[in-house]
Protein backbone atom coordinates (compact mmCIF):
# COMPACT_ATOMS: atom_id res chain seq x y z
CA UNK A 1 0.00 0.00 0.00
CA UNK A 2 1.33 3.43 -0.95
CA UNK A 3 0.27 6.13 1.50
CA UNK A 4 1.25 8.83 -0.95
CA UNK A 5 -1.61 7.76 -3.24
CA UNK A 6 -4.09 7.68 -0.35
CA UNK A 7 -3.06 11.17 0.75
CA UNK A 8 -3.31 12.56 -2.78
CA UNK A 9 -6.91 11.36 -3.10
CA UNK A 10 -7.75 12.38 0.48
CA UNK A 11 -6.18 15.80 -0.01
CA UNK A 12 -8.29 16.47 -3.09
CA UNK A 13 -11.52 15.39 -1.40
CA UNK A 14 -10.78 17.52 1.64
CA UNK A 15 -9.82 20.58 -0.40
CA UNK A 16 -12.98 20.18 -2.50
CA UNK A 17 -15.13 20.35 0.64
CA UNK A 18 -13.17 23.33 1.96
CA UNK A 19 -13.35 25.14 -1.34
CA UNK A 20 -17.06 24.71 -1.92
CA UNK A 21 -17.57 25.85 1.70
CA UNK A 22 -19.16 22.55 2.71
CA UNK A 23 -17.05 22.44 5.87
CA UNK A 24 -17.93 26.02 6.76
CA UNK A 25 -21.64 25.55 6.09
CA UNK A 26 -21.91 22.37 8.17
CA UNK A 27 -19.86 23.89 11.00
CA UNK A 28 -22.22 26.89 11.05
CA UNK A 29 -25.26 24.61 11.10
CA UNK A 30 -23.81 22.79 14.10
CA UNK A 31 -22.97 26.03 15.86
CA UNK A 32 -26.36 27.64 15.32
CA UNK A 33 -28.35 24.54 16.22
CA UNK A 34 -26.31 23.74 19.28
CA UNK A 35 -26.42 27.31 20.57
CA UNK A 36 -30.15 27.35 20.07
CA UNK A 37 -30.55 24.01 21.81
CA UNK A 38 -28.25 24.98 24.65
CA UNK A 39 -30.26 28.12 25.20
CA UNK A 40 -33.82 27.01 24.43
CA UNK A 41 -33.43 23.32 25.29
CA UNK A 42 -35.27 23.81 28.58
CA UNK A 43 -38.22 25.62 27.06
CA UNK A 44 -40.43 22.52 27.46
CA UNK A 45 -39.73 22.65 31.16
CA UNK A 46 -40.71 26.29 31.14
CA UNK A 47 -37.23 27.78 31.35
CA UNK A 48 -35.07 29.55 28.84
CA UNK A 49 -31.33 30.07 29.14
CA UNK A 50 -28.22 28.01 29.71
CA UNK A 51 -28.65 25.11 32.12
CA UNK A 52 -26.41 22.38 33.42
CA UNK A 53 -23.94 20.70 31.10
CA UNK A 54 -25.83 17.43 31.53
CA UNK A 55 -29.02 18.92 30.13
CA UNK A 56 -27.15 20.72 27.40
CA UNK A 57 -25.38 17.56 26.28
CA UNK A 58 -28.56 15.51 26.50
CA UNK A 59 -30.33 18.05 24.29
CA UNK A 60 -27.41 18.16 21.88
CA UNK A 61 -27.32 14.35 21.67
CA UNK A 62 -30.91 14.30 20.49
CA UNK A 63 -30.04 16.88 17.83
CA UNK A 64 -26.84 15.25 16.70
CA UNK A 65 -28.46 11.86 16.38
CA UNK A 66 -30.68 13.20 13.59
CA UNK A 67 -28.28 15.63 12.00
CA UNK A 68 -24.90 13.93 11.86
CA UNK A 69 -26.03 10.64 10.28
CA UNK A 70 -27.90 12.61 7.61
CA UNK A 71 -24.95 14.88 6.88
CA UNK A 72 -22.50 11.97 6.81
CA UNK A 73 -24.69 9.90 4.48
CA UNK A 74 -25.20 12.85 2.12
CA UNK A 75 -21.47 13.55 2.17
CA UNK A 76 -20.42 10.01 1.36
CA UNK A 77 -22.99 8.44 -0.94
CA UNK A 78 -21.41 10.06 -4.01
CA UNK A 79 -17.81 9.04 -3.25
CA UNK A 80 -17.41 6.14 -5.65
CA UNK A 81 -20.64 6.10 -7.64
CA UNK A 82 -20.11 9.75 -8.58
CA UNK A 83 -16.72 8.95 -10.10
CA UNK A 84 -18.24 5.93 -11.81
CA UNK A 85 -21.06 7.97 -13.30
CA UNK A 86 -18.86 10.72 -14.68
CA UNK A 87 -16.44 8.21 -16.17
CA UNK A 88 -13.47 9.27 -14.08
CA UNK A 89 -13.37 6.05 -12.03
CA UNK A 90 -11.79 4.13 -14.90
CA UNK A 91 -9.32 6.94 -15.38
CA UNK A 92 -8.33 6.93 -11.69
CA UNK A 93 -8.03 3.15 -11.67
CA UNK A 94 -5.85 3.19 -14.79
CA UNK A 95 -3.24 5.06 -12.72
CA UNK A 96 -0.74 3.38 -10.40
CA UNK A 97 -3.26 3.16 -7.56
CA UNK A 98 -5.12 0.22 -6.07
CA UNK A 99 -8.84 0.15 -5.43
CA UNK A 100 -8.20 -0.01 -1.69
CA UNK A 101 -5.98 3.08 -1.82
CA UNK A 102 -8.65 4.95 -3.77
CA UNK A 103 -11.35 3.89 -1.31
CA UNK A 104 -9.29 4.80 1.75
CA UNK A 105 -8.26 8.10 0.21
CA UNK A 106 -11.87 9.01 -0.50
CA UNK A 107 -12.95 7.98 2.99
CA UNK A 108 -10.15 9.76 4.81
CA UNK A 109 -10.61 12.99 2.84
CA UNK A 110 -14.34 13.08 3.51
CA UNK A 111 -13.78 11.99 7.11
CA UNK A 112 -11.36 14.87 7.62
CA UNK A 113 -13.91 17.34 6.27
CA UNK A 114 -16.69 15.94 8.47
CA UNK A 115 -14.46 15.81 11.54
CA UNK A 116 -13.25 19.36 11.05
CA UNK A 117 -16.76 20.75 10.63
CA UNK A 118 -18.02 18.80 13.66
CA UNK A 119 -15.16 19.89 15.90
CA UNK A 120 -15.29 23.47 14.64
CA UNK A 121 -19.08 23.72 14.99
CA UNK A 122 -19.36 22.25 18.46
CA UNK A 123 -15.99 23.58 19.53
CA UNK A 124 -17.20 27.12 18.89
CA UNK A 125 -20.12 26.46 21.21
CA UNK A 126 -17.71 25.20 23.87
CA UNK A 127 -15.69 28.40 23.53
CA UNK A 128 -18.84 30.49 23.87
CA UNK A 129 -20.02 28.52 26.88
CA UNK A 130 -16.67 28.14 28.57
CA UNK A 131 -17.59 30.62 31.29
CA UNK A 132 -20.76 28.74 32.18
CA UNK A 133 -19.00 25.41 32.45
CA UNK A 134 -16.54 23.91 34.86
CA UNK A 135 -13.50 21.98 33.64
CA UNK A 136 -15.30 18.73 34.44
CA UNK A 137 -18.22 19.88 32.32
CA UNK A 138 -15.84 20.68 29.47
CA UNK A 139 -14.43 17.17 29.81
CA UNK A 140 -17.93 15.73 29.34
CA UNK A 141 -18.51 18.08 26.45
CA UNK A 142 -15.24 16.90 24.89
CA UNK A 143 -16.48 13.32 25.19
CA UNK A 144 -19.68 14.34 23.47
CA UNK A 145 -17.72 15.98 20.63
CA UNK A 146 -15.53 12.93 20.21
CA UNK A 147 -18.50 10.57 20.15
CA UNK A 148 -20.20 12.87 17.60
CA UNK A 149 -17.16 12.58 15.37
CA UNK A 150 -17.24 8.78 15.71
CA UNK A 151 -20.95 8.74 14.89
CA UNK A 152 -20.26 10.75 11.74
CA UNK A 153 -17.40 8.47 10.72
CA UNK A 154 -19.60 5.38 11.17
CA UNK A 155 -22.36 6.74 8.94
CA UNK A 156 -19.77 7.98 6.46
CA UNK A 157 -18.45 4.45 6.29
CA UNK A 158 -21.98 3.17 5.58
CA UNK A 159 -22.38 5.82 2.90
CA UNK A 160 -19.18 4.78 1.16
CA UNK A 161 -20.36 1.16 1.24
CA UNK A 162 -23.62 2.20 -0.46
CA UNK A 163 -21.59 4.20 -2.97
CA UNK A 164 -19.60 1.10 -3.91
CA UNK A 165 -22.64 -1.17 -4.10
CA UNK A 166 -24.65 1.00 -6.50
CA UNK A 167 -24.07 1.98 -10.10
CA UNK A 168 -26.25 5.11 -10.23
CA UNK A 169 -26.07 8.22 -8.09
CA UNK A 170 -29.84 8.43 -7.78
CA UNK A 171 -30.04 4.92 -6.39
CA UNK A 172 -27.17 5.60 -4.00
CA UNK A 173 -28.86 8.75 -2.69
CA UNK A 174 -32.14 6.87 -2.27
CA UNK A 175 -30.40 4.15 -0.30
CA UNK A 176 -28.62 6.74 1.82
CA UNK A 177 -31.92 8.34 2.80
CA UNK A 178 -33.41 4.90 3.45
CA UNK A 179 -30.47 4.04 5.70
CA UNK A 180 -31.05 7.26 7.61
CA UNK A 181 -34.75 6.48 8.12
CA UNK A 182 -33.94 2.97 9.21
CA UNK A 183 -31.20 3.70 11.72
CA UNK A 184 -32.47 7.00 13.06
CA UNK A 185 -36.25 6.62 12.99
CA UNK A 186 -37.31 3.02 12.48
CA UNK A 187 -34.80 0.85 14.33
CA UNK A 188 -35.70 1.92 17.89
CA UNK A 189 -39.41 1.77 17.09
CA UNK A 190 -39.00 -1.83 15.92
CA UNK A 191 -37.15 -2.76 19.12
CA UNK A 192 -39.69 -0.96 21.25
CA UNK A 193 -42.50 -2.67 19.32
CA UNK A 194 -40.90 -6.06 19.90
CA UNK A 195 -40.45 -5.29 23.55
CA UNK A 196 -44.10 -4.31 23.96
CA UNK A 197 -45.48 -7.10 21.77
CA UNK A 198 -43.70 -9.76 23.78
CA UNK A 199 -44.81 -8.16 27.00
CA UNK A 200 -41.21 -7.71 27.96
CA UNK A 201 -40.66 -11.48 28.27
CA UNK A 202 -38.06 -11.36 25.50
CA UNK A 203 -36.12 -8.26 26.04
CA UNK A 204 -34.30 -6.65 28.81
CA UNK A 205 -30.70 -7.64 28.52
CA UNK A 206 -30.96 -9.18 25.02
CA UNK A 207 -32.66 -6.06 23.70
CA UNK A 208 -29.84 -3.96 25.04
CA UNK A 209 -27.36 -5.93 22.97
CA UNK A 210 -29.50 -5.42 19.88
CA UNK A 211 -28.96 -1.69 20.32
CA UNK A 212 -25.35 -2.26 19.37
CA UNK A 213 -26.56 -3.04 15.84
CA UNK A 214 -27.30 0.63 15.38
CA UNK A 215 -24.45 3.17 15.51
CA UNK A 216 -26.94 5.89 16.47
CA UNK A 217 -27.84 3.92 19.61
CA UNK A 218 -24.19 3.24 20.33
CA UNK A 219 -23.72 7.00 20.23
CA UNK A 220 -26.55 7.45 22.73
CA UNK A 221 -25.07 4.84 25.05
CA UNK A 222 -21.70 6.55 24.79
CA UNK A 223 -23.23 9.73 26.13
CA UNK A 224 -25.75 8.36 28.61
CA UNK A 225 -23.61 6.61 31.16
CA UNK A 226 -22.11 9.62 32.81
CA UNK A 227 -25.35 11.50 33.24
CA UNK A 228 -27.54 9.73 35.74
CA UNK A 229 -30.00 12.53 36.32
CA UNK A 230 -30.93 12.85 32.66
CA UNK A 231 -31.20 9.18 31.74
CA UNK A 232 -34.87 9.47 30.89
CA UNK A 233 -33.99 11.78 28.05
CA UNK A 234 -32.18 8.96 26.28
CA UNK A 235 -35.14 6.70 25.58
CA UNK A 236 -34.38 3.08 24.96
CA UNK A 237 -30.71 3.36 25.74
CA UNK A 238 -31.57 3.91 29.39
CA UNK A 239 -32.16 0.12 29.59
CA UNK A 240 -28.51 -0.54 28.85
CA UNK A 241 -26.99 -2.76 31.55
CA UNK A 242 -23.96 -1.30 33.33
CA UNK A 243 -21.78 -4.06 31.84
CA UNK A 244 -22.26 -2.48 28.42
CA UNK A 245 -22.04 1.11 29.45
CA UNK A 246 -18.28 1.36 29.39
CA UNK A 247 -16.80 4.09 27.21
CA UNK A 248 -13.97 1.97 25.86
CA UNK A 249 -16.35 -0.88 24.99
CA UNK A 250 -18.80 1.40 23.21
CA UNK A 251 -15.86 3.16 21.56
CA UNK A 252 -14.72 -0.22 20.25
CA UNK A 253 -18.23 -1.01 18.96
CA UNK A 254 -18.26 2.35 17.20
CA UNK A 255 -14.84 1.62 15.72
CA UNK A 256 -16.34 -1.63 14.45
CA UNK A 257 -19.11 0.39 12.82
CA UNK A 258 -16.44 2.41 11.06
CA UNK A 259 -14.20 -0.46 10.00
CA UNK A 260 -16.73 -3.14 9.03
CA UNK A 261 -18.70 -1.19 6.37
CA UNK A 262 -15.42 0.09 4.92
CA UNK A 263 -14.09 -3.47 4.88
CA UNK A 264 -17.24 -4.64 3.11
CA UNK A 265 -16.91 -1.76 0.66
CA UNK A 266 -13.35 -2.76 -0.11
CA UNK A 267 -14.41 -6.38 -0.55
CA UNK A 268 -17.25 -5.44 -2.94
CA UNK A 269 -15.23 -2.83 -4.86
CA UNK A 270 -14.20 -5.19 -7.63
CA UNK A 271 -13.99 -4.80 -11.40
CA UNK B 1 -2.87 12.63 -48.76
CA UNK B 2 -1.78 9.18 -47.69
CA UNK B 3 1.28 9.50 -45.53
CA UNK B 4 3.96 6.89 -45.57
CA UNK B 5 3.51 4.67 -42.56
CA UNK B 6 6.72 3.75 -40.77
CA UNK B 7 7.69 0.15 -41.31
CA UNK B 8 5.86 -2.01 -38.81
CA UNK B 9 8.15 -4.60 -37.33
CA UNK B 10 6.05 -7.29 -35.76
CA UNK B 11 9.04 -9.51 -35.12
CA UNK B 12 10.13 -7.34 -32.19
CA UNK B 13 8.39 -7.81 -28.86
CA UNK B 14 5.16 -5.91 -29.49
CA UNK B 15 4.13 -2.94 -27.41
CA UNK B 16 0.77 -4.59 -26.82
CA UNK B 17 0.10 -8.27 -27.15
CA UNK B 18 -3.36 -9.75 -26.72
CA UNK B 19 -3.57 -13.51 -26.86
CA UNK B 20 -6.84 -15.42 -26.87
CA UNK B 21 -8.52 -12.78 -24.75
CA UNK B 22 -12.06 -13.46 -23.57
CA UNK B 23 -14.25 -11.37 -21.31
CA UNK B 24 -17.61 -12.83 -20.44
CA UNK B 25 -20.29 -11.14 -18.36
CA UNK B 26 -22.61 -14.09 -17.80
CA UNK B 27 -23.98 -14.98 -21.22
CA UNK B 28 -22.61 -11.80 -22.80
CA UNK B 29 -19.27 -12.29 -24.52
CA UNK B 30 -18.03 -8.70 -24.57
CA UNK B 31 -14.64 -9.83 -25.86
CA UNK B 32 -14.71 -13.19 -27.53
CA UNK B 33 -11.29 -14.54 -28.41
CA UNK B 34 -9.13 -11.67 -29.63
CA UNK B 35 -5.52 -12.03 -30.77
CA UNK B 36 -3.69 -8.82 -31.49
CA UNK B 37 -0.10 -7.60 -31.69
CA UNK B 38 0.48 -3.88 -31.84
CA UNK B 39 4.02 -2.83 -32.65
CA UNK B 40 6.04 -0.19 -30.87
CA UNK B 41 5.52 3.20 -32.49
CA UNK B 42 2.38 2.17 -34.28
CA UNK B 43 -0.80 4.25 -34.50
CA UNK B 44 -3.50 1.64 -34.32
CA UNK B 45 -7.20 2.26 -34.86
CA UNK B 46 -9.95 0.26 -33.23
CA UNK B 47 -13.37 0.60 -34.81
CA UNK B 48 -16.74 -1.03 -34.39
CA UNK B 49 -20.36 -0.35 -33.47
CA UNK B 50 -21.30 0.60 -29.94
CA UNK B 51 -21.06 -2.52 -27.83
CA UNK B 52 -18.59 -4.18 -30.20
CA UNK B 53 -16.13 -4.62 -27.34
CA UNK B 54 -13.74 -1.70 -27.91
CA UNK B 55 -14.01 -0.18 -24.47
CA UNK B 56 -13.88 -3.57 -22.78
CA UNK B 57 -10.72 -4.41 -24.72
CA UNK B 58 -9.25 -1.08 -23.64
CA UNK B 59 -10.04 -1.83 -20.01
CA UNK B 60 -8.49 -5.25 -20.34
CA UNK B 61 -5.30 -3.78 -21.82
CA UNK B 62 -5.22 -1.29 -18.93
CA UNK B 63 -5.71 -4.09 -16.43
CA UNK B 64 -8.95 -2.55 -15.14
CA UNK B 65 -10.97 -5.58 -16.11
CA UNK B 66 -9.40 -9.01 -15.66
CA UNK B 67 -9.73 -11.29 -18.68
CA UNK B 68 -11.99 -14.31 -18.28
CA UNK B 69 -9.27 -16.16 -20.15
CA UNK B 70 -6.29 -15.32 -22.31
CA UNK B 71 -3.29 -13.15 -21.75
CA UNK B 72 -2.51 -9.48 -22.26
CA UNK B 73 0.94 -7.94 -22.10
CA UNK B 74 1.97 -4.32 -22.43
CA UNK B 75 5.65 -3.72 -23.08
CA UNK B 76 6.23 -7.40 -22.40
CA UNK B 77 4.76 -7.25 -18.88
CA UNK B 78 1.32 -7.93 -17.47
CA UNK B 79 -0.53 -4.85 -16.28
CA UNK B 80 -1.90 -6.60 -13.22
CA UNK B 81 -0.10 -8.19 -10.34
CA UNK B 82 2.96 -7.18 -8.43
CA UNK B 83 4.46 -4.75 -10.94
CA UNK B 84 1.24 -3.04 -11.95
CA UNK B 85 2.40 0.37 -10.75
CA UNK B 86 5.50 0.38 -12.92
CA UNK B 87 3.47 -0.84 -15.90
CA UNK B 88 0.80 1.83 -15.45
CA UNK B 89 3.28 4.69 -15.18
CA UNK B 90 4.09 3.99 -18.84
CA UNK B 91 0.43 4.01 -19.89
CA UNK B 92 -1.67 7.00 -20.83
CA UNK B 93 -5.43 6.63 -20.99
CA UNK B 94 -8.27 8.88 -22.03
CA UNK B 95 -11.65 7.26 -21.38
CA UNK B 96 -14.64 7.98 -23.58
CA UNK B 97 -16.84 10.87 -22.40
CA UNK B 98 -14.88 11.44 -19.22
CA UNK B 99 -16.02 14.33 -17.05
CA UNK B 100 -13.14 15.82 -15.11
CA UNK B 101 -13.51 17.72 -11.86
CA UNK B 102 -15.48 20.93 -12.29
CA UNK B 103 -14.15 22.61 -9.19
CA UNK B 104 -10.47 22.27 -10.06
CA UNK B 105 -8.79 24.47 -12.62
CA UNK B 106 -6.88 23.05 -15.56
CA UNK B 107 -3.49 23.16 -13.89
CA UNK B 108 -4.78 21.68 -10.63
CA UNK B 109 -6.40 18.86 -12.57
CA UNK B 110 -3.10 17.97 -14.21
CA UNK B 111 -1.23 18.24 -10.92
CA UNK B 112 -3.69 15.92 -9.22
CA UNK B 113 -3.24 13.26 -11.88
CA UNK B 114 0.53 13.85 -12.05
CA UNK B 115 0.82 13.12 -8.32
CA UNK B 116 -1.13 9.90 -8.69
CA UNK B 117 0.91 8.89 -11.71
CA UNK B 118 4.24 9.78 -10.16
CA UNK B 119 4.98 12.24 -12.96
CA UNK B 120 6.97 15.44 -12.28
CA UNK B 121 4.62 18.35 -11.55
CA UNK B 122 6.82 20.54 -13.74
CA UNK B 123 5.37 18.75 -16.78
CA UNK B 124 1.93 20.20 -16.16
CA UNK B 125 2.31 23.73 -17.56
CA UNK B 126 4.17 22.39 -20.61
CA UNK B 127 1.41 19.88 -21.30
CA UNK B 128 -1.26 22.56 -21.03
CA UNK B 129 0.72 24.50 -23.60
CA UNK B 130 1.02 21.46 -25.81
CA UNK B 131 -2.75 20.97 -26.00
CA UNK B 132 -3.39 24.69 -26.44
CA UNK B 133 -4.77 25.39 -22.97
CA UNK B 134 -1.92 27.50 -21.58
CA UNK B 135 -4.24 30.52 -21.43
CA UNK B 136 -6.92 28.60 -19.50
CA UNK B 137 -4.78 26.85 -16.90
CA UNK B 138 -6.08 29.00 -14.07
CA UNK B 139 -9.72 28.80 -15.09
CA UNK B 140 -12.08 26.35 -13.42
CA UNK B 141 -12.82 23.31 -15.56
CA UNK B 142 -16.52 24.08 -15.07
CA UNK B 143 -16.04 27.01 -17.46
CA UNK B 144 -14.37 24.87 -20.15
CA UNK B 145 -16.09 24.02 -23.41
CA UNK B 146 -16.46 20.38 -24.40
CA UNK B 147 -13.45 20.63 -26.68
CA UNK B 148 -11.32 22.20 -23.95
CA UNK B 149 -12.27 19.45 -21.53
CA UNK B 150 -11.31 16.87 -24.10
CA UNK B 151 -7.94 18.56 -24.63
CA UNK B 152 -7.36 18.63 -20.88
CA UNK B 153 -8.14 14.91 -20.79
CA UNK B 154 -5.58 14.38 -23.55
CA UNK B 155 -2.96 16.38 -21.64
CA UNK B 156 -3.69 14.17 -18.63
CA UNK B 157 -3.04 11.08 -20.75
CA UNK B 158 0.36 12.49 -21.74
CA UNK B 159 1.56 12.88 -18.13
CA UNK B 160 4.69 10.91 -17.35
CA UNK B 161 5.69 10.55 -21.01
CA UNK B 162 3.82 7.27 -21.50
CA UNK B 163 5.11 4.67 -23.93
CA UNK B 164 1.60 3.47 -24.73
CA UNK B 165 -1.42 5.70 -25.21
CA UNK B 166 -4.97 4.37 -25.21
CA UNK B 167 -7.40 7.00 -26.43
CA UNK B 168 -11.12 6.26 -26.48
CA UNK B 169 -12.91 8.68 -28.84
CA UNK B 170 -10.32 11.41 -28.18
CA UNK B 171 -11.59 13.82 -30.84
CA UNK B 172 -15.15 13.87 -29.55
CA UNK B 173 -16.18 17.51 -29.33
CA UNK B 174 -13.04 18.90 -31.00
CA UNK B 175 -13.36 21.39 -33.85
CA UNK B 176 -11.62 20.63 -37.18
CA UNK B 177 -8.55 22.72 -36.34
CA UNK B 178 -8.21 21.04 -32.95
CA UNK B 179 -8.53 17.63 -34.61
CA UNK B 180 -5.67 18.51 -36.97
CA UNK B 181 -3.54 19.69 -34.06
CA UNK B 182 -4.42 16.56 -32.13
CA UNK B 183 -3.24 14.25 -34.90
CA UNK B 184 -0.12 16.36 -35.43
CA UNK B 185 0.70 15.76 -31.76
CA UNK B 186 0.09 12.05 -32.21
CA UNK B 187 2.59 11.98 -35.06
CA UNK B 188 5.20 13.75 -32.93
CA UNK B 189 4.64 11.20 -30.21
CA UNK B 190 4.85 8.38 -32.72
CA UNK B 191 8.17 9.71 -33.94
CA UNK B 192 9.36 9.37 -30.35
CA UNK B 193 8.40 5.71 -30.35
CA UNK B 194 5.07 6.01 -28.54
CA UNK B 195 2.48 3.38 -29.39
CA UNK B 196 -1.01 4.77 -29.80
CA UNK B 197 -4.31 2.92 -29.87
CA UNK B 198 -7.25 5.08 -30.79
CA UNK B 199 -10.98 4.58 -31.33
CA UNK B 200 -13.26 6.88 -33.25
CA UNK B 201 -16.73 6.76 -34.69
CA UNK B 202 -15.63 9.15 -37.40
CA UNK B 203 -14.01 6.71 -39.79
CA UNK B 204 -12.99 9.35 -42.33
CA UNK B 205 -10.84 10.87 -39.59
CA UNK B 206 -8.94 7.64 -38.97
CA UNK B 207 -8.64 6.66 -42.61
CA UNK B 208 -5.49 8.61 -43.41
CA UNK B 209 -4.07 8.67 -39.93
CA UNK B 210 -3.65 5.17 -38.61
CA UNK B 211 -1.02 2.67 -39.64
CA UNK B 212 -3.31 -0.28 -39.13
CA UNK B 213 -6.73 -0.83 -37.74
CA UNK B 214 -8.95 -3.56 -36.46
CA UNK B 215 -12.68 -3.88 -36.91
CA UNK B 216 -14.43 -5.35 -33.91
CA UNK B 217 -17.91 -6.86 -34.02
CA UNK B 218 -19.66 -8.69 -31.18
CA UNK B 219 -16.38 -9.04 -29.33
CA UNK B 220 -14.57 -10.64 -32.24
CA UNK B 221 -11.86 -9.31 -34.53
CA UNK B 222 -13.58 -9.05 -37.89
CA UNK B 223 -10.73 -7.58 -39.90
CA UNK B 224 -7.20 -6.40 -39.25
CA UNK B 225 -4.70 -4.55 -41.39
CA UNK B 226 -3.81 -1.26 -43.01
CA UNK B 227 -6.66 0.66 -44.63
CA UNK B 228 -5.33 -0.45 -48.02
CA UNK B 229 -5.20 -4.09 -46.93
CA UNK B 230 -8.77 -3.87 -45.68
CA UNK B 231 -9.85 -2.38 -48.99
CA UNK B 232 -8.36 -5.37 -50.76
CA UNK B 233 -9.91 -7.74 -48.28
CA UNK B 234 -13.31 -6.19 -48.84
CA UNK B 235 -13.12 -6.75 -52.64
CA UNK B 236 -14.79 -3.42 -53.15
CA UNK B 237 -14.73 -1.97 -56.66
CA UNK B 238 -12.82 1.19 -57.43
CA UNK B 239 -14.72 4.07 -58.90
CA UNK B 240 -13.25 5.83 -61.92
CA UNK B 241 -14.70 9.17 -63.00
CA UNK B 242 -14.10 10.03 -66.67
CA UNK B 243 -14.68 13.52 -68.01
CA UNK B 244 -15.83 13.23 -71.62
CA UNK B 245 -17.86 15.21 -74.13
CA UNK B 246 -21.32 13.70 -74.68
CA UNK B 247 -20.38 12.68 -78.22
CA UNK B 248 -17.44 10.59 -77.04
CA UNK B 249 -19.32 8.65 -74.35
CA UNK B 250 -20.80 5.83 -76.52
CA UNK B 251 -17.30 5.09 -77.87
CA UNK B 252 -15.90 4.99 -74.35
CA UNK B 253 -18.69 2.66 -73.17
CA UNK B 254 -17.89 0.42 -76.13
CA UNK B 255 -14.22 0.26 -75.18
CA UNK B 256 -15.07 -0.48 -71.53
CA UNK B 257 -17.39 -3.35 -72.43
CA UNK B 258 -14.32 -5.27 -73.55
CA UNK B 259 -13.03 -5.42 -69.95
CA UNK B 260 -14.86 -8.11 -67.94
CA UNK B 261 -16.65 -7.02 -64.79
CA UNK B 262 -16.51 -3.32 -65.61
CA UNK B 263 -19.71 -1.27 -65.81
CA UNK B 264 -20.07 2.34 -66.90
CA UNK B 265 -22.96 4.76 -66.43
CA UNK B 266 -23.37 8.27 -67.80
CA UNK B 267 -23.15 11.26 -65.49
CA UNK B 268 -23.36 15.00 -66.10
CA UNK B 269 -19.59 15.29 -66.73
CA UNK B 270 -18.94 12.00 -68.42
CA UNK B 271 -18.90 8.44 -67.18
CA UNK B 272 -18.92 6.77 -63.79
CA UNK B 273 -17.07 3.44 -64.01
CA UNK B 274 -17.17 0.67 -61.39
CA UNK B 275 -14.10 -1.43 -61.78
CA UNK B 276 -12.88 -4.53 -59.92
CA UNK B 277 -9.69 -3.80 -58.01
CA UNK B 278 -7.63 -6.07 -60.29
CA UNK B 279 -8.88 -4.53 -63.52
CA UNK B 280 -7.67 -0.98 -63.01
CA UNK B 281 -4.78 -1.21 -65.48
CA UNK B 282 -6.90 -3.10 -68.00
CA UNK B 283 -9.45 -0.26 -67.92
CA UNK B 284 -6.75 2.37 -68.40
CA UNK B 285 -5.35 0.37 -71.30
CA UNK B 286 -8.78 -0.04 -72.89
CA UNK B 287 -9.37 3.72 -72.74
CA UNK B 288 -6.12 4.60 -74.55
CA UNK B 289 -7.74 4.86 -78.02
CA UNK B 290 -9.82 7.79 -76.74
CA UNK B 291 -6.68 9.91 -76.75
CA UNK B 292 -7.33 13.58 -75.97
CA UNK B 293 -11.09 13.05 -76.06
CA UNK B 294 -10.64 11.87 -72.46
CA UNK B 295 -10.39 15.25 -70.74
CA UNK B 296 -9.83 14.07 -67.20
CA UNK B 297 -9.76 10.91 -65.11
CA UNK B 298 -10.05 10.38 -61.37
CA UNK B 299 -9.63 7.09 -59.54
CA UNK B 300 -11.47 6.91 -56.24
CA UNK B 301 -10.67 4.29 -53.61
CA UNK B 302 -13.56 3.12 -51.45
CA UNK B 303 -13.58 5.02 -48.17
CA UNK B 304 -12.89 3.35 -44.85
CA UNK B 305 -16.58 3.77 -44.13
CA UNK B 306 -17.52 1.84 -47.30
CA UNK B 307 -15.00 -0.85 -46.40
CA UNK B 308 -16.25 -1.01 -42.81
CA UNK B 309 -19.86 -1.58 -43.81
CA UNK B 310 -18.89 -4.01 -46.55
CA UNK B 311 -16.76 -6.09 -44.16
CA UNK B 312 -19.44 -6.03 -41.51
CA UNK B 313 -21.97 -7.24 -44.08
CA UNK B 314 -19.65 -10.11 -44.99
Amino acid sequence: MEFQQIFTIAGKEFRDRMRNRWVLAVALVFTVFSLAIAYFGGAQQGTVGFRSIEFTIASLVSLVIYLIPLIALLLGFDAIVGERERGSLDLLLSLPITRLELLLGKYLGLAAALTLSTLAGFGLVAVLLVRQFSWAALFHYGGFMLSSVLLGLAFLSLAVLLSVLTHERTRASGLAITAWFFFVLVFDLLLLGALVATGGSVGGEAMAYLLLLNPADVFRILNVFSLDDVRTLYGLTSIVPPALAKPWLMGAVMAGWIVVPLGLASWRFKP
Amino acid sequence: MTRNPPPIDLSEPPAIEVRGAHKHYGALHAVDGIDLRIARGEIFGLIGHNGAGKSTLFKMILGLTPATSGEIRVGGATVQGRDFRAARRHLGYLPENVVLYDNLNGLETLRFFARLKGAPLTQCPALLERVGLAHAGNRAVREYSKGMRQRLGFAQALLGEPQVLLLDEPTNGLDPQAIRDFYATLRELQAGGVTIVITSHILAELQERVDRLAILASGKLQALGSVQALREQAHMPLTIHLTLAAADRPAALGLLSAVPGVTGTETAEGLHVDCPRGSKMAVLGALAPLGTALQDLQIQEPSLEDVYFDLRKG
